[in-house]
């Protein structure tokens, strides 16, 4: 469809190339959203399934379910062993040293919640958590809510007009009382990389505890966490082409250490009376209860999936996508970007529109974008508005999903103003 | 049940629409003829919580029969209530309670705005709706 709608007679100087993914083809889901008249490009909420993943969450069943890390008959020995293998993938993903680094949580959310409960005995009354702006509430609340338990001060890094965090301002900002610092990498609204080296680096010099909230930047490039030297660093498998119900820890050893178990029960212990019982290091003290067999195996086969690709042919897709919709985005007339997108996603508000009414009617075209405060409302409140539109990309969106999200935004617009 | 003689006039409007573009118009028509509320009513204590649009939703009693004013900033969630507003106004409260009301948005073609997901503003107006009857039923057996 998208090759159709341009016209050749126009010749490549006028109009660029429309871009193709490759990839679109191994996810059924966004074939089969187009076939129904979808246009998916909510991906930064949650995205579309390679069939390599549905293949192994089959597979899994199919072939026999059995518990972790309890029973030594076969097929528990077999689910073992495939819900470890996932663990090394990760691993090698994040480029870790050791897969012990990796804890397996339900969501991304959950794994902040760990944090939060797991250091609690490290923070004494007015020592301070520093976080920023642009925060997700999952990298918020948790916190939020340890400094009002614990007397603590929450300190907010404030951003600059292209909504980076103010390196400025964050240097006077993280100090001696700074006892941890947790920001995001790659903020799900704003959709830029953040200053994350220099950021770390001041928090270090203060010998505070480091958390990225890699949720949206570790769908969108590959990242070395032992160069990145973080203490901790959280993603969430359904961003990154896997199944939901699993979030991703993880953990420097010395930072791992420092956590207390937070939940308790199943095989995370040693050794229990009615009265005491010792807990396991991690990740297998972290991961209380029968943790999703059926996801962490099926993020394994997305992860092969994803390791089978040409990097950097993906990271160039990406590159030269998000360029086309934010070519697209500026021509609008009356429409203004929320700070500097220059990856995975842009979100807007149109002059004199309001974003729920853009947003219906997109919904009336078969057009699947997020409206709405995007899990950051005191972000949109410092912003000046109240909602808006987010279109994000995933590897499998290609030109003629954009062409169709524009010339539904076009007709919405013509109706609107 | 007879419907309203306004309600009658939007079944015909919005069953004869064709197309999406045609429903928007005629929603965005509806939401001009809806009363406006004045700033002193477009209060927190009216406000719809749950939606991220703004909406107000104001009950008033008269006798048996219940009549409700809204608004919203979005133009088009105006007229969703302008739409819901003809249907339920005027009734006795015994025939309010037995309304269907996500039928009558089907009725009209516009199911899908009721859709359960926590963001969509008309189910939690319908919510509220049900609320400031239940707490009129509470404030009467106090009495």
């Amino acid at each position: 469809m998208g090759i159709a709608a341009l016209n050749p007679s126009y010749g490549l100087d006028c109009l660029p190339m429309p871009i193709h993914s490759p990839w679109r083809a191994d996810f059924p889901g966004i074939l089969a959203l187009a076939a129904e008249g979808q246009t998916y490009l909510d991906s930064a909420a949650t995205a579309q399934k390679p069939q390599a993943m549905l293949d192994a969450l089959l597979g899994y069943y199919a072939g026999g379910a059995a518990n972790v890390h309890r029973a030594q008959h076969l097929p528990g020995e077999r689910a073992t062993r495939a819900f470890e293998a996932t663990r090394e993938k990760v691993a090698r993903w994040l480029h870790a040293a050791d897969a012990q680094q990796i804890i397996f949580t339900r969501s991304a959310t959950e794994a902040f919640n760990l944090l939060a409960y797991g250091l609690e005995q490290q923070f004494q009354a007015g020592d301070e958590i520093v976080i920023s702006a642009l925060e997700h509430h999952a990298n918020l609340l948790p916190w939020q809510q340890l400094a009002l338990r614990r007397q603590l001060k929450l300190v907010v890094l404030p951003l600059d007009r292209d909504g980076l965090i103010d390196l400025t301002q964050a240097a006077q900002l993280i100090g001696p009382r700074t006892r941890l610092l947790a920001v995001s990498q790659l903020s799900n609204v704003l959709g830029c990389w953040q200053p994350v080296n220099q950021l770390l680096s001041l928090a270090q010099m203060q010998g505070a505890l480091t958390v990225v909230d890699g949720s949206q930047g570790v769908v969108h490039g590959r990242h070395d966490l032992q160069a990145l030297g973080c203490d901790f660093y959280i993603g969430s498998s359904h961003k990154l082409y896997g199944p939901d119900g699993v979030g991703l820890l993880y953990g420097r050893p010395e930072a791992l250490q420092q956590l207390a178990p937070w939940q308790f029960g199943g095989e995370m212990l040693l050794h229990t009376d009615y009265h005491n019982a010792s807990f396991r290091p991690a990740p297998l003290g972290f991961e209380a209860g029968t943790p999703p067999i059926a996801s962490v195996i099926a993020l394994g086969g997305s992860l092969d999936y994803l390791a089978s690709l040409d990097s950097q042919a993906v990271g160039n897709h990406e590159t030269a996508l998000h360029a086309e919709l934010m070519a697209g985005l500026q021509q609008r007339s009356g429409l203004r970007l929320l700070g500097v997108p220059t990856v995975a996603l842009a979100s807007f508000v149109v002059d004199g529109v309001h974003s729920a009414d853009l947003a219906h009617l997109l919904t009336e075209q078969g057009i699947a974008v997020r409206a709405g405060h995007h899990c950051a409302m005191p972000l949109l409140q410092s912003l000046g508005v109240q909602g808006a539109i987010r279109v994000s990309l995933g590897l499998y969106n290609d030109t003629s999903d954009l062409q169709l999200f524009f010339s539904a935004l076009d007709q919405a617009l013509e109706l609107l103003q | 049940m007879t419907l309203p003689a306004n309600a009658q006039i939007a079944l015909e409007d919005f069953t004869a629409c064709s197309g999406w573009e045609q429903r928007a118009r005629l929603l965005m028509q509806w939401g001009e003829r809806l009363a406006p509320l004045t700033d002193a009513e477009c209060c927190e204590g009216n406000r719809v919580s749950g939606c991220e649009s703004q909406v107000w939703l104001l009950a008033e009693r008269n006798g048996e029969h219940w009549q409700f004013r809204a608004s919203s900033d979005a133009r088009l969630l105006r007229g969703l209530l302008a739409l819901l507003l003809v249907r339920v106004n005027g009734l006795p409260k015994t025939a309010l309670e037995q309304l269907d009301l996500p039928d009558w948005f089907s009725q009209l073609g516009l199911a899908r705005q009721l859709s359960p997901s926590r963001s969509n503003g008309l189910q939690a107006v319908l919510l509220r709706m049900q609320q400031l009857l239940a707490e009129a039923d509470q404030g009467l057996a106090s009495h």
